[in-house]
């Protein structure tokens, strides 16, 4: 049975939304041009090759369902209450082999002893302290001592098959440059490895090896070993850090669609009206602005919380009401962090009304909703964009910090924040259990770098200020 | 110019009022106290009678706006947005749950979230002006380019890494400070020595990667081209010019956070055992304390605001070009 979470339907929205972007800026070569500045960028597109690894898992991630449960005949059809995705499905091996509780990466005995009872060469039953051996990790290994062994190989495979991946990809690339460029393939390779493309084939492709090289070894090894070792209850900590990425991407880009309607509508107003609505708008920001945020955000979720605990009636399962919170926290976030770009919009919006061309627009007699959309909206567009890749890694980063606070996101679900948050305790056992806040760590740091990257690359392509600058300096 | 002063410190009363109505609105309005007194004893078994009492005991029992028993001026007076609301004007903040006046809680608290968050402030303006300048100084260059990498690879780390992996290095792999706690007089020290370096070192890749653009900015200027061109060294005009001009922005910016500081810094605080206002916030929200939680939020905005005031007032005295309009 199809779930459709709340979330979910925004995430699609703004998928189909950004394609439908793509297609429009692909038929208007004035705005295409700014775009290829992006693509131009080595950095830029680097990042992307990682953001567009991020997306793929969190899309796979948003579409839920709820599995149908076994059931005798002429009973219907039972739904389990457990909310599972496509990519929960695919990643089921990381999913269902659970431990019972922390166990290392590649480990195959758990992290602590336990009481076992192990009949002896006499046959009674003798009491011992150990380390039991994982119900999964190793499991297959018939001699323990090998598993180093073991893991070789499977990793040599993982990389011989990435790198077959890769040279396949890196062929494609060579071929089709080769195509376009109306050379010949060997040419092309050098053209490629020489840096000498306008689309920087060889960053693109540095990166993509090396994504490669870390999921194939992966992905062999994945399903015999807990690769990232498990957490304290025994679930895999791959796939918690793998699950965190759809929860750290909705807020980072939901939180700036609830926001950027508002910040449009009362930063352009406030600019191109300028009296009372102007100071009305302005005061509205400044108290908005003067209230420190992060108060102001557990305030609107302790109430949501309530709301919550009051109105079981709204979700069916915990998975709905989880996303249902993390639904408010995005519009919270968003009533909190629109004020900035207002301001922009508003000063934006003050320089061009007195331009020419508006003041002729008016003086035509156009309605002053045809000018705002028609002829400003369009000029300021480009600051929407900035702000809007800009804000990505700041609500990431900010959402850990909730968490920890405790006004984050529902503790049910999976998130970097609830994932560092568990990790604080664990620095402190002896011996440390550290790999559960080191995945957190990569992982995150991963997503927010590749995302700061391409918001440089997406600024320094739209700004036109940074232009000036860049070319004052040289 | 003190006309002007005055007249932004005005402004700041209806900013004020609002963010007054706006806490009452979502404290009151949007959450009863029915909602809160059933959020603390528990959602499912409590009886009418024990929100009664639990209402009673915190004064929540009268009426919102207006009280139609009471004679005279206690028929505005006597209410809870009288008593809960406009009292917070004259930092009348009311007890928390625990009984305590929040008021001497924060008079006693916002000394150690202030010897937090000082050094802080201070130590990490001279680190991050030095480090901006540095990039600046050797700007297009290997130096350049891999500070302005180092930038981003620091600002997309989470402010929570760094006081763990710093609580972890210092103390309990090196074993040099304490690894959470506060002591009063020049104990102290000890205590916040771990504190203070966290707390500069995650805010090194955003401020100093910001200060740089500024100085660039500034070097991209006319009178800076006209002091190479009469021929001074490099040297001088990065520390006699650019410096100069660039700390402006740098200042203003830095002063409109000064009186935040004594809200102290949540994570920090709480991570590292500070018994400061940060931590007492965390405390309160962890625990739903509305009551403190709503003083915080009114302390907050007057010392936001302040900091506007002081931003304001000194542009006009490092900046000529301000008119005072």
């Amino acid at each position: 049975m199809p779930v459709i979470l709340w979330t979910d339907v925004l995430v699609f929205v703004l998928a189909v939304a950004v394609l439908a972007y793509f297609v429009h800026v692909h038929r208007q070569p004035h705005l295409l041009i700014p775009w290829r500045r992006v693509t131009q960028s080595a950095y830029g597109m680097s990042a992307l090759v990682v953001l567009t690894t991020f997306v793929t898992i969190g899309l796979l991630d948003s579409i839920h369902y709820r599995p149908t449960l076994e059931s005798k005949a002429g009973q219907g059809t039972a739904y389990s209450t457990e909310v599972s995705s496509v990519f929960d499905a695919l990643a089921s091996p990381l999913r269902d082999r659970r431990e019972r509780t922390y166990s290392a990466p590649f480990a195959t005995r758990a992290y602590a002893r336990e009481t076992l009872e192990i009949p002896g060469l006499d046959g009674k039953v003798r009491q011992v302290r150990e380390f039991p051996r994982l119900t999964w990790g190793g499991a297959h290994l018939k001699e323990e001592a090998r598993r180093n062994q073991d893991v070789f190989g499977r990793a040599a495979l993982g990389m011989a098959l990435a790198a077959l991946a890769w040279l396949a990809l890196a062929g494609a690339v060579a071929w089709r440059h080769a195509h376009a460029s109306k050379r010949r393939l060997r040419e092309a390779w050098r053209a490629i490895w020489g840096a000498e493309t306008r689309t920087p084939w060889r960053a693109i492709l540095i990166t993509a090896g090396a994504l490669l090289a870390l999921a194939g070894p992966v992905l062999t090894l994945c399903g015999y070993y807990h690769v990232l070792g498990t957490d304290k209850v025994g679930r895999d900590v791959l796939y918690l850090a793998l699950k965190s990425i759809r929860t750290g991407l909705v807020i980072g880009t939901l939180t700036t669609l609830v926001m950027m309607p508002f910040a449009v509508l009362l930063g352009i107003m406030a600019g191109y009206f300028r009296g009372w609505v102007d100071d009305l708008i302005q005061y509205l920001y400044t108290t908005v602005n003067s209230i420190p945020g992060v108060l102001l955000i557990a305030a609107a979720i302790l109430l949501v919380q309530v709301q919550l605990d009051q109105h079981p009636e709204f979700f069916q399962t915990t998975a709905q009401r989880a996303d249902l919170r993390l639904l408010c926290l995005c519009a919270i976030l968003g009533l909190t962090s629109w004020t900035g770009l207002a301001r922009l919009l508003r000063g934006e919006s003050l320089k061009l009304r007195e331009l020419e061309f508006i003041q002729a627009a008016q003086a035509f007699g156009v309605r002053d909703l045809r000018i705002i959309t028609r002829h400003i909206l369009p000029n300021v567009m480009h600051i929407v964009l900035i702000s809007l890749v800009m804000d990505f890694s700041g609500l990431v980063l900010a959402e850990a910090v909730l968490s920890y606070v405790g006004v984050g996101v529902d503790p049910s679900m999976i998130s970097f924040g609830t994932m560092i948050n568990a990790a604080r305790l664990e620095m402190s056992r002896e011996p440390i259990v550290w790999w559960s806040l080191a995945a957190a760590f990569v992982f995150m740091f991963a997503l927010v770098l590749s995302a700061n990257l391409f918001a440089d690359a997406v600024r320094d392509a739209f700004d036109p200020r940074v232009r000036v600058g860049a070319l004052a300096a040289a | 110019m003190i006309a002007y002063i005055v007249r932004r410190a005005l402004y700041a009363i209806p900013i004020l009022i609002g963010v007054n109505l706006f806490t009452f609105w979502l404290f009151f309005v949007v959450n009863t106290p029915d909602d809160m007194a059933r959020m603390q004893l528990g959602v499912r078994r409590v009886t009418p009678e024990a929100i009664e009492k639990w209402k009673a005991e915190r004064g929540y029992d009268k009426p919102m706006l207006y009280n139609r028993r009471a004679e005279g001026l206690g028929r505005v007076a006597d209410t809870i947005f009288y008593e809960k609301s406009v009292r917070l004007f004259v930092f009348d903040f009311g007890n928390a749950d625990d009984g305590r006046s929040i008021r001497q809680e924060i008079l006693t608290r916002m000394w150690p979230s202030l010897a937090l968050q000082l050094p802080v402030f201070l130590v990490g303006l001279a680190v991050y002006v030095t480090f901006a300048l540095l990039m600046a100084f050797f700007r297009a260059t290997y130096i350049d380019f891999w500070g302005v990498v180092l930038c981003v690879a620091m600002m997309s780390i989470s402010s929570l890494f760094y006081i763990i992996s710093g609580q972890y290095l210092l103390s309990k792999l090196w074993n040099l400070v304490p690894i959470s706690g506060y002591a009063g007089g020049p104990d102290a020290l000890k205590f916040l020595a771990l504190p203070v370096v966290v707390g500069v070192v995650s805010g090194i890749g955003s401020s100093s990667r910001w200060y740089r653009t500024i100085f660039l900015e500034e070097m991209g200027k006319d009178y800076v081209r006209t002091a190479r061109a009469k021929g001074l060294a490099e040297t001088a005009v990065m520390f006699g010019h650019v410096l100069k001009n660039g700390m402006i922005p740098i200042l203003t910016g830095a002063i409109a956070v000064i009186p935040l500081l004594f809200m102290g810094a949540l994570i920090a605080e709480s991570f590292f055992g500070i018994p400061g206002l940060g931590s007492y916030t965390i405390d309160a929200i962890q625990s739903q304390d509305f009551s403190v939680v709503r003083s915080m939020v009114f302390l907050g905005s007057v010392l936001y605001i302040a900091g506007l005031l002081l931003t304001d007032v000194s542009y006009t005295m490092v900046d000529p070009r301000v008119r005072f309009e």
